[in-house]
């Protein structure tokens, strides 16, 4: 590996470089290299990707942080099968489908993002991008304020208002409805963090940060707005469309 | 220089399309009472749309062999949680009488 070798080269590193430890960004070297590459990397390329691997062992953890609740949903729907049914058939399916439209377009307009910066694109357009999927990220929001309005009325939100009168399982229901909101909660939650984050982005991206010799920022906020799309590739149908048949063969 | 791959605007669109068929599909499936192949069906295509957004708007197609393991750790111990506790809920009952 060309990789390994250039490292090797590079091993009796400290020997040559200033004995500069931490925090001397400041600090002159007799190398040239990027501004942005921090002196503990080898060269831009082992930095981008020690960030992206630990975006990723970030997210193995949010993978799992979701997966308790997917588990609590599959072992509660197991147990009520039938009430799930009749509590997801209450869903709005066409909310549900246009929010998916909505985030599988955010995810585009991220990656051309990640694209334009990658391209060196001026900042006029890596900003666009960013503001794009903030605004999809912003009408998927939107969408979910209507919904769960919609249950507060109905008198659909589990507690000492849940309507049990609706339903044939009322419990089971509840049930439904806790893990709907925990679920989509959390997941609306992970959306305004990252609108959070495309906001810094964007000020980065604006100050003329990002180029194709430095992204990673750019790269690893998309990782985090990818995975939540993810998030809800799942959520959608395992929510929104197990109650089509109810009362069908119930 | 920092060694990421870019890929052609043509295949972003196409994986855009590709969600928004996958979408498309789940919601027409669900409409039709398949039994217990809803659930198969609905969870494949999900897969299958949470893969191409991993491979290409997330680049790990072009990632390093140990984001890859990584990666592919995260699902791995998903599965152990999921396959560990069905084996107890679903068992639970198949022993009625029998031990009593």
């Amino acid at each position: 590996m060309p990789d390994g070798q250039s490292r090797a080269e590079h091993f009796p590193g400290p020997l040559h470089r200033p004995p500069v430890r931490g925090g001397n960004a400041g600090v002159p070297d007799h190398h040239a290299h990027h501004p942005k590459l921090q002196h503990h990397f080898d060269d831009m390329e082992q930095q981008a990707e020690a960030s992206t691997l630990g975006m990723w062992v970030f997210l193995v953890t949010e993978i799992m942080f979701f997966g308790g609740l997917f588990t609590a949903y599959l072992v509660y729907r197991y147990l009520n099968a039938t009430a799930f049914q009749e509590a997801s058939h209450h869903l709005a399916i066409g909310w549900g489908a246009f929010n998916t439209g909505v985030l599988i377009l955010s995810s585009l307009t991220m990656a051309m993002a990640v694209r334009s910066a990658q391209t060196s694109q001026p900042r006029g357009t890596q900003v666009g991008w960013l503001a794009a999927t903030m605004f999809l990220g912003l009408v998927f929001l939107g969408v979910k304020v209507i919904e769960y309005s919609e249950k507060f009325r109905d008198h659909i939100v589990p507690g000492p208002h849940f309507n049990k009168a609706l339903w044939e399982h009322p419990s089971g229901a509840e049930i439904f409805y806790s893990l709907y909101f925990c679920m989509t909660g959390l997941h609306a939650l992970h959306m305004i963090i990252g609108i959070g984050i495309m906001t810094v982005v964007s000020i980065m991206a604006w100050r003329r940060t990002f180029n194709a010799n430095y992204y990673t920022p750019v790269e690893v906020s998309g990782l985090y707005w990818h995975f939540v799309d993810i998030v809800w590739i799942f959520l959608f149908p395992l929510l929104y469309l197990i109650g089509r048949h109810y009362g069908g063969h119930a | 220089m920092s060694g990421g791959h870019v890929a052609p605007v043509s295949l972003y669109y196409t994986i855009f399309g590709a969600l928004l068929v996958g979408t498309g599909l789940t919601v027409l499936v669900a409409f039709y009472d398949l039994g217990f192949m809803n659930n198969v069906v609905m969870l494949t295509i999900a897969c299958a749309k949470a893969l191409l957004v991993i491979l290409y708007f997330m680049h790990v197609r072009w990632s390093s062999r140990l984001t890859w393991v990584v990666v592919g750790s995260g699902f791995f111990w998903l599965l152990i949680m999921f396959s560990i506790t069905f084996s107890d809920y679903v068992s639970r009952g198949w022993m009625t009488g029998s031990l009593r």
